[in-house]
């Protein structure tokens, strides 16, 4: 299992190298691969109908619980029929549709990558392998949406799928974690299991929200529904197999995974009833308001995914039972819409609905399929459509209080439906043939007759449901958790209420479809009401973030050096000084220990503090210079009177040279200004004095506390014995720490390199002139 | 006299924040070299200090006989001492050379990296 998932990516790797030879004619080779894919998992039909999961597990980073574990089950077994049949027919459809493209071998790469991954995706058995191929099937959607990379608006629209994809997939991996943790392992097979556990465990609410977020951005459900219909922008292949048939159905299938580990509570299913159901009626209603044939297709396919998440909400034997079915009702009819809309849009130019009509007379084959899909997502007997809608009618009307409320709106979405079906499906060929069509001709047999395949297809599973039911639609059943489901897939239930309802869905959506005619002028008038769409409330959502950043790293990254200090030192002197006094009953200090005042060192410290003040106050740089060399040389008698000679020295002869080294360069300082005004002077000193009380206090603080010597002791122990040194300053500085003295030697060396270079440093008029 | 030098650290330590904040150049220096001296100070209290008693061992003598002070701030100190000669020599080219380039001493105008007349 795994080189089938595999395929997909090596295949991509391989058109990186070997591209330029798929270009032409051999591009139609291609589709060897899915079909391929499609033989060896259908080979695996009769085993997993008969009950069998089919499991591979490789050891990948076991330490992480992260493993490549496989499982093919029913629903898996589904997903992977889909995405490799409907691949194949897609691929063979791009050679024709890209045909002579200078990238189609990149599209092929894409699709590859695609295909590999979203395979991954639904036979990961390990929640986080999954949430990586969940990943990569948001970013090669994005490649493909931002395939025809010199138009903005394709563009944008790629950075808005992806970064609501995207989103959702971090929710994927909070969920994922939360998920882990919990339970104790990554593996699904294993949390079925432990259902009740994570049920009951304290973290069920937000791992519900988590996935909910994760299947809602995937799936395109209201209100993060608004990248799909721009997801559009990409070559029509591209919206039939990720933006209808397979992609976009990820986070249906996760909701369909997890419903036997985390369905059958209240917030569960009725969070996706609502969601779903808004999604569907809401989408529903926009298809009545586009011109623009995908457009129409785009919100279609977001309603029958909100009628998914609503089945799968409503969680009963029939409702799952219909899901399933619907997941191919609508891979089927809608696979074969889009690819029709992409034959008359390549061949007539146009895909704008009011443009178009009478299509049949020049492209029979291409009407005939556009025909029975549309009978097909209309809901008509003989077609798989009816089956499934009559398993949405008939799980409505088991749903108890709400039922009627339910069954309305599943009426009222179905219609629309219809409508957004005969509208992609029928309108184009029926009328009058406009002059400027005339010259439109059938394309290639590889673009039309995929389609053909496709609607023909539906027909044939309508007529003979059996067909879908006991091989394919039963094992899902099973393995959402519904075992012995008693619910049989029939064509002809008897006269009953639910074939009133269907009746009653055809004819409405008729007379919908007759009387109201898509047009320009509905189209602008919703789209004075954009203001309050979600896509327009979160593009305003991400601005106003973004103005939010901007202004926030302003105010923190203002490139202002003393902004920077004063809002370190404030926050210093704010939290320690705030713990300082909260933590502790007063500050416990040690007057006692402290040795005794002579007059000569007060002496000194009164020196020091005035040649502080002086430079602080200094009016000139050379009064400033001066006195800080005085402060330095009071430091140093300091240090000869508590016993460090050869601090003292150092300190003599360092302040020495900075202050001769100042004095040096002084002409050549720029002017010493005074430009604060006197209220910023003011805050500086509260800033600065507070500092300085704060040092203070800390400092006495340590100073009641004991000492730790150890290590001084084990210097001035092994100065003479280990080192035959007698100063044992000089001993650490030259010898126990070595090392550290040369790594220093060596960083003054390179400020000397600095210091000279800088000084020597003249640059050329030119330089200068390029500079400026 | 603790109670003395800790409050002539704090004064260092306010005088050099103080003079970091200003918008002068030169000022930015000065207190660096006063923040510098505080610290210095600072760790040289925190070892304890005594009069009289440098850590040299007698001549006479294989290992200390009387009380010493600490030797290992002395070594600590000694370091930073030097180190700060370097940071600052440095810093004071630098801004003579920064001045030379840019003609102001405002660091409020110093504040882009490719903006200079």
């Amino acid at each position: 299992m795994l080189s089938a998932i595999l395929l997909g990516f090596i295949f991509s790797i391989f058109l990186v190298f070997a591209g330029k030879f798929f270009k032409g004619k051999l591009a139609v080779l291609s589709s060897l691969v899915p079909l391929a894919l499609f033989l060896y998992f259908l080979s695996f039909l009769p085993r997993v109908s008969g009950g069998e999961v089919i499991r591979q597990n490789i050891e990948w980073v076991p330490s992480l619980g992260l493993n490549l574990n496989f499982a093919l089950d029913g629903l898996s077994l589904l997903f992977s029929l889909l995405i490799t049949g409907i691949g194949f027919l897609v691929f063979a459809y791009t050679a024709a549709y890209l045909k002579g493209h200078d990238y189609l071998d990149r599209f092929y790469g894409y699709l590859g990558m695609f295909m590999g991954a979203m395979l991954g995706l639904v036979l990961s058995d390990n929640l986080l392998s999954m949430f990586i191929f969940w990943e990569l099937t948001s970013i090669s959607s994005f490649f493909l949406i931002g395939f025809n990379n010199t138009s903005e608006a394709s563009r944008k629209s790629a950075v808005l799928a992806l970064a609501i994809t995207g989103s959702g997939g971090f929710l994927l991996l909070a969920g994922a974690l939360l998920l882990g943790g919990v339970a104790g392992t990554y593996s699904i097979t294993e949390m079925v299991g432990l259902s009740d556990t994570i049920i009951q465990s304290d973290y069920y609410l937000w791992i519900v929200i988590f996935i909910f977020g994760a299947a809602f951005t995937k799936s395109a459900q209201f209100p993060f529904h608004f990248w799909l219909p721009g997801a559009m922008k990409a070559p029509t292949p591209v919206s039939t197999y990720l933006h209808s048939a397979t992609m976009v159905k990820a986070g249906i299938y996760l909701l369909l995974r997890f419903t036997p580990v985390l369905g059958g509570e209240e917030i569960w299913n009725t969070t996706l009833i609502i969601v779903g159901g808004v999604t569907m009626f809401y989408a529903a209603v926009h298809t009545l308001f586009r011109t623009d044939l995908k457009g129409v297709l785009a919100y279609s396919t977001i309603s029958v995914l909100g009628i998914l998440v609503f089945l799968i909400g409503l969680g009963t034997q029939y409702a799952l039972t219909a899901a399933a079915v619907y997941i191919i009702v609508h891979a089927l009819y809608k696979a074969t819409l889009f690819l029709v809309t992409g034959i008359i849009d390549h061949e007539a130019g146009t895909r704008d609905v009011t443009r178009l009509a009478g299509l049949r007379k020049v492209m029979l084959p291409v009407a005939i399929a556009g025909f029975l899909a549309a009978l097909s997502s209309a809901g008509m007997p003989p077609f798989v459509g009816f089956v499934g809608k009559d398993l949405v009618y008939e799980s409505t009307l088991h749903m108890g209080s709400w039922s009627i409320v339910l069954t309305i709106i599943a009426i009222a979405t179905n219609i629309l439906v219809l409508y957004a079906g005969f509208v992609a499906g029928i309108k184009p060929f029926t009328g009058k043939l406009p002059d400027g069509l005339s010259k439109v001709h059938l394309p290639s047999f590889l673009m039309w007759l995929p389609p053909v395949i496709l609607a023909v297809l539906g027909l044939i599973v309508g007529i003979f449901p059996a067909l879908i039911d006991g091989p394919l639609i039963k094992p899902v059943v099973d393995a959402v958790g519904m075992t012995g489901s008693e619910v049989h897939l029939k064509l002809w239930h008897g006269f009953n209420l639910v074939l009133g309802l269907s009746a009653l869905t055809l004819a409405v959506g008729f007379v919908l479809y007759l009387t109201v005619k898509p047009s320009r002028s509905k189209e602008r008038g919703i789209a004075k009401l954009d203001f309050i769409a979600p896509l327009n409330l979160i593009t305003d959502f991400g601005n106003l973030f973004k103005t939010f950043s901007n202004w926030w790293t302003r105010i923190f990254q203002n490139g202002f050096l003393r902004n920077y200090v004063s809002t370190i030192i404030l926050f210093l002197v704010v939290l320690v000084g705030y713990s300082l006094f909260t933590k502790h009953d007063g500050i416990p200090i040690d007057f006692s220990s402290f040795s005794r005042m002579t007059y000569y060192e007060m002496i000194i410290m009164g020196i020091m503090f005035l040649a502080v003040l002086f430079v602080v106050g200094a009016r000139s740089r050379l009064t400033a210079v001066v006195a800080m060399g005085v402060v330095g040389y009071a430091i140093c008698l300091m240090f000869v009177i508590y016993s460090a000679p050869d601090l003292a020295m150092t300190q003599f002869s360092i302040d020495t040279l900075t202050v001769i080294l100042f004095v040096l360069v002084l002409s050549s300082l720029p002017k010493y200004l005074s430009i604060s005004d006197y209220r910023m002077k003011a805050i500086d000193g509260i800033l600065s004095i507070s500092f300085g009380v704060l040092i203070t206090l800390i400092a006495l603080e340590v100073l009641s506390e004991p000492v730790n010597k150890e290590v001084s002791n084990f210097y001035a122990d092994n100065a003479y014995v280990l080192a035959k040194g007698k100063n044992v300053v000089n001993v650490i500085l030259v010898d126990f720490r070595g090392v550290d003295t040369l790594m220093e030697i060596s960083v003054l060396t390179i400020a000397a390199i600095g210091v000279f270079s800088l000084l020597k440093l003249r640059l050329r008029r030119d330089d200068r002139e390029l500079k400026d | 006299m603790e109670i003395l030098l800790a409050i002539m650290i704090g004064t260092l330590y306010a005088a050099g924040i103080y003079m970091i904040l200003r918008r002068s150049l030169v000022k930015l220096i000065i207190g660096i070299i006063l923040l510098g001296n505080g610290a210095n100070l600072l760790i040289f209290l925190l070892g304890r200090i005594a009069k009289g008693a440098p850590p040299i061992i007698p001549e006479d003598s294989k290992v200390f006989l009387e009380a010493y002070s600490d030797p290992l701030p002395q070594a600590l100190i000694l370091t930073a001492i030097v180190i700060s000669f370097g940071l600052q020599s440095f810093a004071i080219v630098l801004v003579k050379r920064a001045h030379k380039v840019v003609k102001t001493d405002d660091l409020d105008e110093m504040n882009a990296t490719d903006e200079y007349s």
